[in-house]
C-alpha cells in the first residue's frame, strides 16, 4: 500500500503540470508488430515512436528524451512489479533491466545507461555475462532432456525465466521499461543493430529438420493425442493449432514450399473453426518473402502462444515426446509456446472452448491477478432534497454479495467509501463546474422518475433511423441527457442533431459578443446567435470516414476519430474544430470521453490505445500490448481504467494511473466490436463479430456469462441505468434485451474458480433473453439508455 | 455473404489491365476468400457443440481448400502484353502470379476491416482504397461503383474471358442530359421499435411474422414448430441450409423433437386480437363493403400494404367466404366485387402468406366465377367483369400456392372442365369456366380449350343463329364467343404458321373458324407492330428499373410507364417471344422478368377499358354502382403488374420495393 501511495503522488504531479508527462515510449513493441510501417529504426528515438518523434525538437532532442523516460522508468519499473508479483520479483525485474540496458547501449545513450545502472546497482559484467536470455533459450534447445527438466522445474513458478514471456504479458512492465513490449523481439536480437526486427524474429526458424518428416511428426502427435484418455485429449488438443502454425511457418521460412503446401492442405481441416481467419492469412503466405511484412505472422513470432494445461496432461505429453525423440515438436513447444501448468483436474472440453480463441492463446493466470479497483467513486455532495440515486447504485453493488445489503448502501452514501473503489484522488479529475452541478441535479430529478426495469417490465425502444445515409453511417453517439445525437459518416462529416425542440445555436461573433451586457442574468442565453438555430449542424474537418464519436459529459464538446489518423475535438458552442490530436498514424477506430470529462481514450489500427487529456496535444498514456487493431475503447465508470477490445480477439483492461494492463480476457472467437461496463463498475460486457456477448467479472478476472443469439457482429452494447437489463444491437438488424440481474446472479466466484480460472458457463442464453426486436434492414449501430431507462437505438436504413 | 468480388476487382484491375483479363472465374472468386463473420457457415462453426464439431470442420475444409488458389499465370501474360512486353518467361509469370495473388489477398483482408468498421455487409471500392492507403500505396482514384458490376463472359479460340464491360460514354450526351435530382439529405426519423416489450406492427417495423415463417408454418408445420428455439434456430438452420443438404438439416432437427419438450411441437398461434386490432378490423371491413369508394380504396390499400395483418388473416378469410356465400344467394353483384377486391388486396400484401386460408378463399372465388347467377338482372348487369376478375384471382392463387401435394391447379382445372363439358351448363357458368381456364395460361388453352373450339362453336352458332329462345342465352353465347376469340387468337397466332386461311380455320374449328382467322390475323399484325415497339419499350423499362433500384419507391414508377406507353396491345404472345430473343443471354434475371412484366400487365388494361363503358349497370347501391366495376377493373389492371411475374411475391425484388414505398422513406 505504501508503494501505491507513493505512486499516486507521483502521478498526480505528472498529470497536473503542463510539461508533457509522457513516461513511456512503448512504440517499439508496437513497431515491431507493425513491421511494414517503417519501424526498422533502432536509433535514438526508435523506442519513442510517434510520441517521442513528434515532441523531440531537432537532432539533440533525442538525448534528453530517453533520459526522462528512463528516470521515470526506474522507480516505476521497480515499484509496481514486486507489488504485482511479489514472488517473481527479482529475476523478472532483472531481465527487464538487462533488456533496457542493452537497448540503451545500442542506442548510444551512455548517460542514461550509467544512470540506470547506478540506480539498479548492476555491474557491467553482469550485463555482459548473462547476455540475452533469449539466446540462451534458443541455443540450448538442442539438449532436449536437459530442457525438459528445466521447464518442469520452472514452469510451476508463475514467472518462467524467459523474458519474452514477460514481455507478452508486457503490460506489467510497459509503464516502466522503455523496451518492455519490445522484449520478445529485441532481446533475442540485440546484437543485430541495423537489421529489421523481422529477420531477427525469423531467425528462430533457422534450425530445421527434415521437411518431409513434418507431416509425420504432426500426424504422430495427432494420433497420440487422439488416443489419449478423454480427460487429457481435450487439453492436449489445444496444442494442435499453435504447432500447426509454427510447423507451417518453419516450412515456409525454410523454403520448402511444396511441403508447406501439402502440410497445410492435410491438416488445416483439423483446426478449430474459430481460427479460420488466421488460417486464411496463413494459407496465402507461401513464400519466405511474404513473411516479411505479414503482421499475423509476426504476431505468432513475437508472442508466445499461451496454453493452460494441467500437470498430468503435460507429463503425458512430455513423456510421449521424449519417447519418440520428437525434437522438432519439442523445439516448437519450447520456443514458441508458453505452457501454463496448473495442478489439479484437467479441464473439460467445454471449459477450454470457453476460454480459447484469441490470437495468442489464453491469458496467463497471473495476468489477471492484480487488484482492480472496480468500485465507483463517491459522488460529490450536492444539496438536493431527495437523492435516491446513489442508493440505487450502491444497492446494485451490495446485492451479489449478500452479506451487507441495505446498511451499507444507506451508510456509504455519505460517509463510507466502497471498499472496491479507488481512492478519490487516484486519478486527478476535473473540478465540478456550476453547470455540471446543475446537470447532476437534473439527473437526480430524472432518476426519481426512472422506470424500474426487470423481466416483467421491459423498456420501450425508440429507434432513430438515419434515412438517406447513402454515404454510410459509421458511428453514433447520444449525450447522457439524450438531447443530442451525433453521427459520423463515411463521407468524413460529423452531423449533430438536436432531438429535443431546443435547436442548436452557436455563439455570436466576437464583435457582437462585446455588445452584450455581461452582468445580466441571462447572459448565457444572450450570447447565443438565434440566426444560427437549426436542428442539424454539420462538422467538416476530417478527411476520411469517421469511425468514432463521443460527446463530453457536459455536452460542450464532441470527439470524433477518423480514418485519417486524427481525433478531433469539436466545440458544440461554436460548432468548429478546436483541436486535431495526431498520434495514431493509422485509422483511429474508436474514441471515448471519460465519464468525468477532460480525459479521453482512442484506439486504432496501430494496435495501441492512447489516453489523452483535452488540453494536451500528446497522449498521456499509451496502452500497448494488443496484437491487432484496437477496435473499441471504453472508460470504466470510475475513470480509473480503460477497456479495449481488439481484433486479436482479446479484451484488455488498462490502469489509467500507470498504464499497466491489469486484465486480459480471452474467449471471443472473433474481433471485438463493442464493450460496455455495468453501471456499478463490477462487470464488463463485450460483443464480437462472432455474434456472442460475453460477460466478465472484473474483480475476479473471470468470464461469467455467454449470451448467444445474435447472428452477426454485435455493434453496440449498453446496460440500463440500474444495470438490470443489457441491451445489445447487432448487424443482424436486431436489438436484444437480456436479463443482466439473472446473468450475474449466482456467480461461481468461490476461491477455487478464482484461483484456477476454470469456469463452467451455464447454457442459459435462452432464459436470459428477454426480447428480440427486428428492425427493417437497419443495423443497430448504437444503443443508449435515457435517464429514465428508455432505450434509444440508432442505425442507418440500408435498402437492399 | 454479400461480397461480390467484381465489385472491387474492377477497381483493382482497371488501371493496369487494359485488355480483357483471361482469368477463370473460379480463381477469381477464390483469390479473394473473404471471411465474412456474418456468413452462416461461420456461425455454425462458432458454436461447436460437440456433435457438430466434425460437421463444421468438414465445412471449413471445403471452404479453405478454395483459399489457396492463385491467379492463372496466363493473366500475367495478358497484362504484360497490354503493357507492351511481348515475351515473358513462364517462370516469371509464375513468380508474378504468386506475388500478385498474395498481395491481392492481403489487401482484400485489410479491406474487410474497413467494411466491418464501416458497419456494412458489403465490401466497396472505397474499402480497397483505404486498405491500399494502409500499405502506403496510392489508392486508385475514381472507382466508385455503388452497384454490382457483373462480369461479362466471352469465349473463343479456346480461351475463356471474363471481363468487365466498360461502355464508351459520349460526353455530349452527359452534358445534354438534364441533371438528376439532388439526392435527399440525411435525416433522422424516430419510431417505436418496441413499447414495453411489444413490437408495434407499424410500417417502420418489419412484419411480425415474416412471410417465410408463415410459409414454413403452413407448409412444414413440424419444422417450424419450435418457437422457443427460434432464437438459435435461425442460427443453425441458416448454416445448414446454406451449406449442407436438406437431409442433414432434418437429421439435426430430429433430436429436439425426440428428447426436447413435446409441448413445443405445436406452434402457438394467438387468436386474440388487441382492441386496436379489433377496431382496425371493424373499420376495414366496413370500409371495404361500404358505399364510399374513397374509403374503400384506402382500406384496400391498407390491406395490400400494411404489415402485421397476419393475426387478422383468419377473420378476413372468414369474412370473405361468408360474405360471398350470403351475397351470391342475394345476387348482390356489387358486394361480391368488393369482396373479390379484398381477396386481391390480401394476395397483394407482401407480408402475408395465404396458404393456410386458401381452402376458404378458393371456394369463394370459384363461386364468383362459375355461379349460375351473380346479379339480379343478368341481362343488363356486367357480371362478366366479375367473372373475369375472379378468374384472374384464381389463376394467381394457382400460381402461388399450387404444389405437388395440394394439386390446386389440377383440381381447379378439373372443376372448370367438368362444368364446361356438361351439356346442361348455363351460359353464365360456361363463360366462367372458360375464363377460368383461359387465365391459367397458354398451355391450358392449348390443351383444353382449342380441341373443344369446334364443338363450342356449334353450340354458340345454334344459339345465335337459331330461333330466339331467350335473350339471356343470346347474350351469354355472345360473351362466350368473344371470350374464346380473345383468348384463343393469340395462342393460335403463336401455334400456327403465318398464312391464315379462312377455309383451313373453318375446317379445323368449325363455325368459329372464320372469326378466329380474322382475329388471328389481327393478332399477328399487332404483334408485328408491337415487335417494333418492344425494343423501345423494353429499353425504357429497363431504364426505369435500373433507376428504381437506385432510387427507392419504385413500385409506382415502374408500372406507370408500362401502362401508358403501351396502352392497347393485344398480341401478348408475340411480345413475349420477340422480347426474349431481342436481348440475348445477357443478365438472365433482370430483363427477363421485365418482359414478363409487360406481358401480364397488358390484357387487363384493354379489358378494363372495355368493361365499364359497354355495360353501365344500375345495381343496388345506385350511386356507386359503376364504380365497383371500374374500380375492380382498374385495380385489376393497375395492381396486376406488381405481382404478376410468376415468382413475384417470393422474390426479394417486390418485397424490397414494397417496404421502400411503405416505410421509412421520408416525405420530402
Amino acid at each position: 500500500m505504501a508503494a501505491l501511495a507513493e505512486e499516486q503522488t507521483e502521478v498526480a504531479v505528472k498529470l497536473e503540470p503542463e510539461g508533457p508527462p509522457t513516461l513511456l515510449p512503448p512504440q517499439a513493441g508496437d513497431g515491431a508488430g507493425e513491421g511494414s510501417g517503417g519501424t526498422t529504426n533502432n536509433g535514438p528515438n526508435g523506442g519513442g515512436g510517434n510520441v517521442a518523434a513528434s515532441s523531440s525538437t531537432g537532432g539533440d532532442g533525442g538525448t534528453p528524451k530517453p533520459t526522462v523516460a528512463v528516470s521515470a522508468a526506474a522507480p516505476a519499473g521497480a515499484a509496481p512489479v514486486p507489488a504485482a508479483a511479489p514472488d517473481a520479483g527479482a529475476p523478472h525485474d532483472r531481465q527487464t533491466l538487462l533488456a533496457v540496458l542493452q537497448f540503451l547501449r545500442q542506442s548510444n545513450l551512455r548517460e542514461a545507461e550509467e544512470a540506470l545502472r547506478r540506480e539498479a546497482r548492476l555491474l557491467e559484467e553482469a550485463v555482459a555475462g548473462s547476455g540475452a536470455p533469449g539466446e540462451v533459450d534458443s541455443a540450448g534447445a538442442e539438449v532436449t532432456s536437459a530442457l525438459l527438466s528445466r521447464v518442469t522445474a520452472s514452469a510451476p513458478g508463475p514467472a518462467a525465466p524467459d523474458p519474452p514471456g514477460t514481455g507478452a504479458s508486457g503490460a506489467t512492465v510497459v509503464s516502466g521499461s522503455a523496451s518492455g513490449p519490445a522484449a520478445p523481439g529485441k532481446v533475442g536480437s540485440v546484437a543485430v543493430e541495423d537489421q529489421p526486427d523481422v529477420s531477427a524474429v525469423l531467425s528462430a526458424y533457422n534450425q530445421q529438420g527434415d521437411p518431409t518428416m513434418y507431416e509425420e511428426y504432426y500426424s504422430g502427435l495427432k494420433h497420440f493425442i487422439e488416443c489419449s484418455l478423454d480427460c487429457h485429449r481435450a487439453e492436449l488438443s489445444q496444442l494442435f493449432y499453435p504447432l500447426f502454425v509454427h510447423m507451417y511457418l518453419e516450412l515456409v521460412y525454410n523454403q520448402h514450399e511444396n511441403e508447406a503446401k501439402s502440410f497445410f492442405e492435410k491438416f488445416h481441416g483439423d483446426q478449430e473453426c474459430y481460427y479460420q481467419d488466421d488460417l486464411r492469412v496463413l494459407s496465402s503466405l507461401t513464400k519466405k518473402e511474404h513473411m516479411k511484412g505479414n503482421e499475423t505472422m509476426l504476431d505468432f513470432r513475437t508472442s508466445k502462444f499461451v496454453l493452460r494445461i494441467s500437470r498430468d496432461s503435460y507429463q503425458l505429453l512430455k513423456r510421449h515426446l521424449q519417447e519418440k525423440q520428437n525434437n522438432q515438436i519439442w523445439n516448437i513447444v519450447q520456443e514458441h509456446l508458453y505452457i501454463d501448468i496448473f495442478d489439479g483436474m484437467p479441464r473439460s472440453k467445454q471449459q477450454i472452448d470457453a476460454m480459447v480463441g484469441s490470437l495468442a492463446g489464453e491469458a496467463k493466470r497471473e495476468a489477471n491477478k492484480s487488484k482492480v479497483f472496480f468500485g465507483l467513486l463517491k459522488e460529490p455532495e450536492i444539496e438536493v432534497p431527495l437523492d435516491d440515486e446513489d442508493e440505487e447504485g450502491e444497492n446494485e453493488e451490495g446485492k451479489p454479495k449478500k452479506k451487507k445489503p441495505k446498511k451499507d448502501s444507506i451508510g456509504s452514501k455519505s460517509k463510507k467509501q466502497d471498499p472496491n473503489a479507488p481512492p478519490q484522488n487516484r486519478i486527478p479529475l476535473p473540478e465540478l463546474k456550476d453547470s455540471d452541478k446543475l446537470d447532476k441535479i437534473m439527473n437526480m430529478k430524472e432518476t426519481t422518475k426512472r422506470v424500474r426495469l426487470g423481466p416483467d417490465c421491459l423498456p420501450s425502444i425508440c429507434f432513430y433511423t438515419f434515412l438517406n445515409a447513402y454515404q454510410g453511417l459509421t458511428a453514433v453517439d447520444v449525450t447522457d441527457d439524450s438531447s443530442l445525437i451525433a453521427g459520423g459518416f463515411a463521407d468524413s462529416t460529423v452531423r449533430v442533431w438536436s432531438v429535443t425542440p431546443k435547436k442548436l445555436r452557436s455563439v455570436k461573433q466576437a464583435s457582437d459578443l462585446s455588445l452584450i451586457d455581461k452582468e445580466s442574468d441571462d447572459v448565457l442565453e444572450r450570447i447565443m446567435d438565434e440566426k444560427t438555430a437549426s436542428e442539424l449542424k454539420i462538422l467538416y474537418g476530417h478527411s476520411g470516414p469517421v469511425y468514432g464519436a463521443s460527446f463530453s459529459p457536459d455536452r460542450n464538446y464532441l470527439l470524433s476519430s477518423s480514418e485519417d489518423g486524427t481525433v478531433r475535438l469539436w466545440s458544440l458552442q461554436t460548432f468548429t474544430c478546436l483541436v486535431g490530436y495526431k498520434g495514431h498514424n493509422y485509422p483511429v477506430w474508436d474514441t471515448q470521453f471519460s465519464p468525468y470529462g477532460y480525459y479521453f481514450v482512442s484506439g486504432g489500427h496501430d494496435r495501441v490505445a492512447r489516453l489523452w487529456a483535452t488540453d494536451h496535444y500528446q497522449p498521456l498514456r499509451i496502452f500497448a500490448g494488443h496484437l491487432a487493431d484496437v477496435n473499441c475503447t471504453r472508460f470504466h465508470p470510475n475513470s480509473n481504467y480503460v477497456a479495449t477490445g481488439s481484433a486479436d480477439r482479446t479484451v484488455r483492461l488498462w490502469d489509467v494511473l500507470n498504464g499497466n494492463c491489469v486484465r486480459i480476457f480471452t474467449g471471443h472467437k472473433g474481433p471485438i466490436h463493442s464493450l460496455t461496463f455495468s453501471p456499478n463498475g463490477r462487470f464488463l460486457a463485450t460483443g464480437a463479430t462472432d455474434g456472442r456477448v460475453l460477460l466478465w467479472d472484473i474483480g475476479h478476472g473471470l468470464m461469467v456469462g455467454e449470451l448467444k443469439g445474435h447472428t452477426d457482429t454485435v455493434c453496440s452494447l449498453r446496460f440500463s441505468r440500474d444495470g438490470e437489463i443489457l441491451a445489445s444491437g447487432s448487424m443482424d438488424n436486431t436489438v436484444r434485451l437480456w436479463d443482466a440481474i439473472k446473468a450475474f446472479e449466482d456467480l461461481e466466484t468461490d476461491d477455487f474458480t478464482t484461483a484456477t480460472g476454470h469456469i463452467n458457463l451455464p447454457e442459459n442464453s435462452q432464459e436470459l433473453l428477454l426480447g428480440t426486436y427486428m428492425t427493417k434492414s437497419t443495423p443497430v449501430v448504437h444503443l443508449h439508455f435515457t435517464r429514465r431507462n428508455l432505450v434509444l437505438a440508432a442505425g442507418a436504413y440500408s435498402p437492399q | 455473404m454479400d461480397i461480390r468480388h467484381s465489385e472491387f476487382l474492377p477497381s483493382l484491375h482497371c488501371p493496369p489491365f487494359v485488355g480483357p483479363l483471361p482469368v477463370s472465374h473460379v480463381s477469381f472468386s477464390s483469390a479473394c476468400p473473404i471471411p465474412l463473420p456474418g456468413s452462416p457457415s461461420l456461425h455454425r462453426g462458432l458454436h461447436p457443440s460437440r456433435e457438430e464439431k466434425r460437421d463444421s470442420r468438414m465445412a471449413e475444409e471445403k471452404k479453405l481448400k478454395l483459399s489457396n488458389t492463385v491467379l492463372p499465370s496466363e493473366s500475367m501474360k495478358v497484362v504484360a502484353e497490354s503493357m507492351g512486353i511481348a515475351q515473358i518467361q513462364e517462370e516469371t509469370c509464375q513468380l508474378l502470379t504468386d506475388e500478385v495473388s498474395y498481395r491481392i489477398k492481403e489487401i482484400a483482408q485489410d479491406a474487410l476491416k474497413f467494411m466491418h468498421m464501416g458497419k456494412r455487409q458489403k465490401l466497396t471500392t472505397s474499402d480497397i482504397d483505404y486498405a491500399l492507403k494502409l500499405k502506403n500505396v496510392e489508392p486508385l482514384y475514381g472507382f466508385h461503383a455503388q452497384e454490382f458490376i457483373p462480369f461479362r463472359f466471352a469465349s473463343g479460340g479456346g480461351r475463356e474471358l471474363y471481363f468487365y464491360e466498360e461502355k464508351e460514354v459520349d460526353l455530349s450526351d452527359i452534358i445534354n442530359t438534364p441533371l438528376p435530382r439532388v439526392p435527399l439529405d440525411v435525416c433522422l426519423k424516430a419510431h417505436w421499435l418496441s413499447i414495453e416489450g411489444c413490437q408495434p406492427a407499424i410500417p417502420e417495423n418489419p412484419p411480425p411474422a415474416p412471410k417465410e415463417q408463415q410459409k414454413a408454418e403452413a407448409t412444414e408445420p413440424l419444422k417450424s414448430a419450435k418457437p422457443g428455439q427460434e432464437e438459435d434456430g435461425p442460427l443453425k438452420g441458416k448454416g445448414q441450409g446454406a451449406t449442407t443438404a436438406d437431409g442433414k438439416g432434418k437429421e439435426k432437427k430430429a433430436p429436439p423433437l425426440l428428447d426436447g419438450a413435446p409441448l413445443r411441437l405445436k406452434p402457438r398461434s394467438i387468436h386474440e386480437l388487441s382492441v386496436e386490432q379489433q377496431l382496425y378490423y371493424k373499420e376495414i371491413t366496413e370500409a371495404c363493403v361500404g358505399s364510399c369508394e374513397a374509403k374503400r380504396a384506402e382500406a384496400l390499400q391498407s390491406i395490400a400494404t400494411d404489415p402485421g395483418l397476419y393475426q387478422m388473416l383468419p377473420r378476413f378469410s372468414t369474412f370473405i367466404s361468408e360474405g360471398v356465400r350470403v351475397n351470391v344467394v342475394q345476387n348482390n353483384l356489387a358486394l361480391l366485387i368488393y369482396l373479390m377486391r379484398m381477396v386481391k388486396a390480401l394476395m397483394d400484401n407482401p407480408t402475408l402468406y395465404l396458404e393456410k386460408y386458401v381452402h376458404e378463399l378458393i371456394p369463394a372465388v370459384m363461386t364468383c366465377i362459375v355461379s349460375r347467377q351473380l346479379c339480379l338482372r343478368p341481362d343488363v348487369d356486367n357480371h362478366w367483369a366479375l367473372r373475369d376478375f375472379a378468374a384472374r384471382l384464381v389463376a394467381q392463387i394457382c400460381k402461388h400456392f399450387s404444389t405437388t401435394t395440394n394439386n390446386i391447379q389440377s383440381r381447379i382445372t378439373k372443376t372448370f372442365t367438368k362444368s364446361w363439358v356438361d351439356e346442361k351448363t348455363p351460359w353464365t357458368t360456361r363463360y366462367g369456366s372458360i375464363a377460368g381456364l383461359a387465365e391459367l395460361g397458354h398451355d391450358v388453352i392449348k390443351t383444353l380449350i382449342l380441341p373443344r373450339l369446334q364443338q363450342e362453336g356449334e353450340r354458340i352458332r345454334s344459339v345465335l343463329d337459331g330461333p330466339v329462345l331467350s335473350n339471356i342465352d343470346r347474350i351469354g353465347a355472345d360473351h362466350v364467343q368473344s371470350l374464346l376469340l380473345k383468348h384463343c387468337a393469340p395462342v393460335l397466332a403463336k401455334l400456327r404458321p403465318p398464312p391464315d386461311n379462312q377455309d383451313a380455320y373453318r375446317a379445323e374449328f368449325g363455325s368459329l373458324g372464320p372469326l378466329l382467322c380474322s382475329h388471328v390475323v389481327k393478332a399477328r399484325a399487332q404483334a408485328a407492330l408491337q415487335a417494333q415497339q418492344v425494343n423501345r419499350t423494353t429499353l425504357t423499362i429497363t431504364q426505369v428499373l435500373s433507376l428504381s433500384t437506385s432510387a427507392p419507391g419504385s413500385g409506382s414508377t415502374t408500372t406507370s410507364p408500362v401502362t401508358t406507353t403501351v396502352p392497347s396491345v393485344q398480341p401478348i404472345v408475340k411480345l413475349v417471344s420477340t422480347a426474349t430473343t431481342a436481348p440475348p443471354s445477357t443478365a438472365p434475371s433482370g430483363p427477363g422478368s421485365v418482359q414478363k412484366y409487360i406481358v401480364v400487365s397488358l390484357p387487363p388494361t384493354g379489358e378494363g377499358k372495355g368493361g365499364p363503358t359497354s355495360h353501365p349497370s344500375p345495381v343496388p347501391p345506385p350511386a356507386s354502382s359503376p364504380s365497383p366495376l371500374s374500380g375492380s377493373a382498374l385495380c385489376g389492371g393497375k395492381q396486376e403488374p406488381g405481382d404478376s411475374p410468376p415468382p413475384a411475391p417470393g422474390t426479394p425484388k417486390t418485397n424490397g420495393s414494397q417496404p421502400n414505398s411503405g416505410s421509412p422513406q421520408p416525405a420530402p
